[in-house]
């Protein structure tokens, strides 16, 4: 696989654009492989990526049921931030974040990271101690925030009305080196990269049944025929529940449709993310000039990849309040994503009751941030039977009663 | 909208005016239960794809809990039923049975 640099965008200028190869594979499925991952979003792609680059594990497969990075991976509104409560999630999302700072040059492809600066708005006093603890605990974790005045906020992004009637701002929790990346481009400079060592991504290829022996792992059942592996990593986000099911274990995750949507592009006005989590609501704006709108989770179990209509209306009524001056934008497209939710917004990383399954879920409503951590944490896992980043996140960790209490820093979907 | 019936006012609500409650029929598990016991009452869950059995309480209506069978991916409701009720009445499961045929839901079918 030719690199991708100034050189080649010159050659290729030079010949038409006739010599670019195709980014990866499609293979048609082996018999067996050592490792069978389920489900390429990005949080599966990544997880490949590690075990062949830190752990040389290589005869791999990742098998997705759509197109690679169709799922929440491609849907979600690109958040990238670690400032987090608790130790655990510090580590793994910190880790997620210094990772995407050089996630471009490790892939040679272009995620466009954008550590523009995220801002999480403190509108009532509830918030503010809130945020000011996490500003403390961060300090702590060496994850770089700070909580600043709503005059800052003022400075930092112009469009915000910081004295409305019903949720002024008092202050804000400020990541500077927060921000967004291409969501697509994730998934794909991890396959390129799985596929230039060698991987198999198998597309349209649902997995419909898992085969054990003596509580031990074989191998899945597919629409592309039977596969077996010595290893199963689950990662399938909203669908964990289902392969769950089909291996025969319940987990503590339930399965909701978030909703996002964009606007026609405008001309460049606000450069940093912001979040509202009071009124249930975050914005940014993308390069092609949409400003980016995310909300609310449905309130019960779906698999519908829509979402219901009253999550925009309060959503977007929430957030005319805090910045006035979109009230006028027309909206050009809604989307849904079948989100992981567990009971304390925290992820779930872990061995299963099955030997030789691994699963990696829960991620619900904030895990694009998380996937070259998730990655590297849940590869480590996989391949030596533990992981430091992991440790916190198992499943035991529920019956246990050892949880990893994020619901505050998850406050708003993203 | 999804629209569901209360069974006490008889008449459909929007989702707007009810509140949703999580998975129905949970057996509760207290002092003097195993572990595993009591982590499948408190966090394990369903989670189908598929029918569902659900809780909702008609909040701005009547104020009442109430129990639903749905699809989770195209919606269908299949009918409501009292939040007294110990297992899903026939009627719902035939209607279920007629739509999928060999359906099952925990120790249901
Ligand atoms: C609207 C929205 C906004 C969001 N905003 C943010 C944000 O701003 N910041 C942030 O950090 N996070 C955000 N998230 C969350 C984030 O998108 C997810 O946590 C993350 O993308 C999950 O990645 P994944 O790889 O685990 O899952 P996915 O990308 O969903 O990948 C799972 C894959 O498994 C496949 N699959 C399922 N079942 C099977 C089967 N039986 N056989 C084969 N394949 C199967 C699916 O087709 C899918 O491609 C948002 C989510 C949504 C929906
Ligand atoms: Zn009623």
């Amino acid at each position: 696989m030719s690199r991708y640099s100034v050189f080649a965008v010159a050659r290729e200028a030079f010949r038409n654009h006739t010599g670019w190869q195709r980014a990866w594979r499609s293979p048609e499925p082996k018999r067996r492989y050592d490792v069978v991952i389920v489900g390429a979003g990005g949080h599966g792609l990544a997880t490949a990526y590690y075990l062949g680059k830190n752990h040389g594990i290589r005869n791999v497969a990742v098998i997705e049921k759509g197109w690679l990075g169709g799922g929440n991976t491609g849907r979600n509104t690109t958040i990238i931030r670690s400032n987090y409560l608790q130790d655990p999630s510090a580590a793994i999302y910190e880790k997620s974040r210094a990772l995407y700072e050089n996630l471009s040059q490790d892939l040679n492809y272009n995620v466009m990271f954008s550590p523009r600066g995220v801002m999480m708005l403190a509108q009532t006093e509830h918030e503010v101690r809130g945020y000011r603890r996490t500003a403390q605990a961060n300090a702590l974790q060496g994850v770089e925030t700070e909580f600043i005045t709503p005059e800052r906020v003022k400075e930092l992004c112009p469009i915000i009305e910081t004295r409305g009637p019903r949720y002024p701002v008092l202050g804000a929790l400020w990541q500077p080196r927060g921000g967004t990346a291409r969501h697509d481009a994730v998934a794909w400079g991890y396959a390129r990269k799985c596929s230039e060592m060698g991987m198999d991504i198998l597309q349209r290829c649902e997995v419909t049944g898992v085969t054990t022996e003596g509580g031990r792992v074989t191998g899945v059942t597919t629409t592309r025929g039977d596969i077996g592996c010595g290893k199963l990593g689950i990662v399938v986000a909203g669908h964990s529940g289902h392969l769950a099911a089909m291996a025969g274990f319940r987990l503590p995750i339930e399965s909701v449709a978030l909703q996002a949507l964009v606007s026609e592009p405008i001309k460049p006005c606000m450069d940093v993310v912001v979040m509202a989590n009071t009124v249930h609501g975050y914005m940014s704006q993308s390069d092609k000039g949409e400003m980016v709108i995310g909300g609310g989770a449905d309130g019960y179990n779906n698999y519908t990849q829509r979402g219901s209509f009253h999550h925009i209306e309060e959503t977007v009524r929430a957030l005319i309040e805090t910045f006035p001056m979109i009230s006028r934008l027309k909206m050009l497209r809604q989307w849904g994503g079948i989100v992981d939710m567990t009971g304390d917004r925290s992820p779930i990383l872990s061995k299963t009751p099955v030997e030789g399954i691994f699963i990696n879920c829960g991620w619900g409503t904030g895990g694009f941030k998380a996937i070259p951590g998730s990655g590297w944490g849940f590869a480590e896992l996989m391949a030596k039977g533990e992981s430091p980043l992991c440790a916190a996140f198992g499943l035991e960790r529920f019956r246990e009663g050892r949880f990893v209490d994020e619901s505050v820093a998850a406050g708003v979907a993203h | 909208m999804l629209t569901l019936t209360c069974p006490y006012c008889g008449i459909p609500c929007d989702e707007t005016e009810l509140a949703a409650g999580g998975e129905a029929h949970l057996k509760r598990f207290g002092p003097g239960a195993s572990d595993a016991e009591f982590e499948g009452y408190m966090f394990h869950r369903e989670n189908p794809k598929g029918v569902h059995f659900e809780r909702w309480r008609h909040a701005y209506g009547c104020g009442k809990w109430f129990l639903a069978a749905r699809h989770t991916v195209t919606m269908e409701v299949f009918g409501t039923y009292e939040a007294q009720s110990t297992e899903p009445p026939q009627e719902v499961r035939d209607r279920i049975t007629a739509r999928h045929p060999g359906w099952t839901w925990r120790d249901f079918a």
